[in-house]
């Protein structure tokens, strides 16, 4: 029976290391298929730069790259932490309120749908250069914040919400030991959406904003390596950039499925 | 809504009478009545079943009583603890709610984000009971309902059954002189539900508490209950009040004896009117 057992659980096992192996040899197929077009047709690297050249001048650049990727990380970082504390703390006061919802969420979406692209250079003319890329990275960030954790609020267990009514719960209480519950995977789930988004909020003033300086971001580097016909360098730093949204995505994929492991159905293993 | 004229008067009935509802109506916001006018007397101690086809209101009547809402006429009076401690500071319906009543909901309404025991300590998280405290007596109901063990686990890892007891031991862990049932074992399977009556009877006699069960089976009404209330549809009202008199303690030999299938004959014949006429579905 327990040679059955095995025999049984080995094809999933096989699929999950599949599943994961798979996207694997697709990219290290395509990186060949690169390497070699670039090789046998000689293209140079100002044209299209060899992924061996793109690795060389990561590790060459890596002085000037790494320090614009701390500089951007820290504006994706202060425009989602700006986006999570302002998104919760405007959706708890739309719960507490519904004319403040009415008055005010409008502007919010009005803040959502507008490219933001177009909102960056008159920032930029008003606020200083650094807090001007925050605030972009802010406003791309905080919407989602915003709506799912309104929708969580709102999807409290009516017969919990009777209950704590039952038992003369204030509405602190109710807040505290109810409603941020109930509204934390959703909390969560914007929470995910808005790591990724100040990423693109924070890459978009970069190149808005366009000044060199000390501080510049990876996407002031890609413009400029642009200007300068400097391809391998746009590569390596739109590497970067796309391993940092994917180290962010992952990191709150993470903390996510820790804090809700023990009860929510989204991190639940099917079989349970 | 009502005045004070009557406190003297209910004084003392309410030595005896656990609950009162005199004339009693809720209408939607439409205007459309649900329910009354309703006059029921429930004594204290007492377990009594209000049966009746959906609709007709039995729902909105507990919700009443749990001061859940408001009548929209009459008056819901209820005996606590507190009435008799200082008679003349009660007025009706402003009560510090919660403290003389625990309510069981149709589903389990457990908090799926924390333990079994935090579930059950909540009422008495609410009213700012120390902690210690508030744990070992969180714990005695969940003992009293056979949980115990249970105590550290997630909602999630229970069963329906164990799920609907977490939630009577959370009714029950304020120690309220009445308790309040919507239905409780409604989505349960019968095997489960007739273990749950058994030990909900069990409770019963033990804590001696005012139950007030509401139910849509007869043969569950009548198993349970000293009194079986059939209420009738559109508006809701009180059709027949049949006492069920036998010998006590009942168990499973009361559920297959003769007397039971009367009973169960007489309260359906009573209920007949509200399903065997136009329907209304």
């Amino acid at each position: 029976m327990n040679a059955q057992a095995t025999v049984a659980a080995k094809p999933s096992g096989a699929k999950r290391a599949l599943r994961f192996v798979l996207p694997v040899i697709v990219f290290a197929a395509g990186l060949l298929a690169w390497e070699l077009v670039v090789r046998i047709k000689d293209i140079p690297p100002y044209v299209l730069p060899a992924p061996s050249v793109i690795f060389l001048t990561l590790i060459k650049d890596w002085a000037v790259l790494s320090q614009s990727l701390a500089a951007t990380l820290l504006t994706t970082l202060e425009g989602f932490v700006a986006a999570s504390i302002g998104g919760i703390a405007m959706a708890l006061l739309f719960n507490q309120s519904k004319w403040v919802e009415a008055s005010l969420f409008p502007y919010a979406v009005v803040l959502q749908v507008t490219p933001v692209i177009a909102i960056a250079p008159l920032l930029l003319i008003y606020l200083e250069q650094q807090t001007a890329v925050v605030v972009c990275a802010f406003i791309v960030a905080f919407f989602p914040v915003l709506s799912n954790t309104t929708l969580g609020l709102n999807s409290v267990d009516r017969n919990l919400a009777g209950l704590f009514q039952l038992y003369g719960a204030s509405p602190q209480q109710t807040l505290r030991f109810l409603k941020l519950p109930a509204a934390l995977p959703y909390i969560l789930g914007g929470l995910r959406i808005a790591g990724g988004l100040s990423l693109i909020g924070a890459v978009v003033a970069e190149i808005a904003a366009g000044t060199a300086g000390a501080g510049s971001g990876l996407a002031y580097r890609i413009a400029e390596s642009g200007y300068r016909l400097n391809i391998p360098r746009m590569f390596a730093a739109l590497l970067l950039l796309s391993l940092a949204g994917i180290v962010i995505y992952g990191v709150l994929a993470l903390v996510s499925h820790l804090v809700l492991r023990r009860w929510h159905e989204s991190a639940l293993g099917k079989d349970n | 809504m009502s005045s004070v004229k009557t406190t003297a008067g209910v004084e003392t009935g309410l030595t005896a009478l656990a609950v009162s509802l005199r004339g009693v109506t809720k209408a939607y916001d439409n205007g459309v009545m649900a329910l009354g006018p309703l006059d029921l007397a429930v004594r204290k101690g007492e377990f009594i079943s209000l049966l009746g086809p959906s609709g007709c209101g039995k729902s909105t009547a507990l919700r009443l009583i749990a001061e859940l809402s408001a009548p929209s006429s009459g008056v819901v009076r209820l005996a606590r603890q507190e009435s008799k401690a200082q008679p003349g500071h009660v007025q009706p319906g402003h009560f510090q709610p919660g403290h003389g009543i625990g309510f069981v909901f149709q589903e389990p309404t457990l908090m799926p984000w924390t333990s079994v025991r935090e579930n059950v300590r909540l009422p008495l998280r609410l009213a700012g009971v120390p902690k210690a405290d508030a744990r070992a007596r969180a714990d005695e109901a969940l003992a009293s309902v056979g949980l115990v063990d249970f105590a550290e686990a997630f909602p999630r890892e229970l069963s329906g059954g164990m799920k609907m007891r977490v939630s009577l031991a959370r009714a029950l862990v304020t120690d309220p002189d009445i308790l309040l049932m919507d239905e409780p074992f409604a989505a349960l399977d019968e095997i489960t539900r007739f273990r749950l009556n058994n030990d909900l009877l069990a409770l019963w006699r033990r804590l001696g508490k005012t139950v007030i069960f509401v139910t849509h089976s007869v043969f569950e009404s009548v198993y349970l209950s000293q009194r079986v209330v059939v209420m009738s549809a559109r508006p809701g009202r009180i059709q027949a009040d049949i006492r069920i008199e036998t010998v006590e303690p009942r168990g499973e030999g009361f559920r297959t004896s003769a007397a039971y299938s009367d009973y169960c004959r007489t309260v359906s014949a009573a209920l007949a009117p509200s399903y065997s006429g136009q329907s209304t579905l």
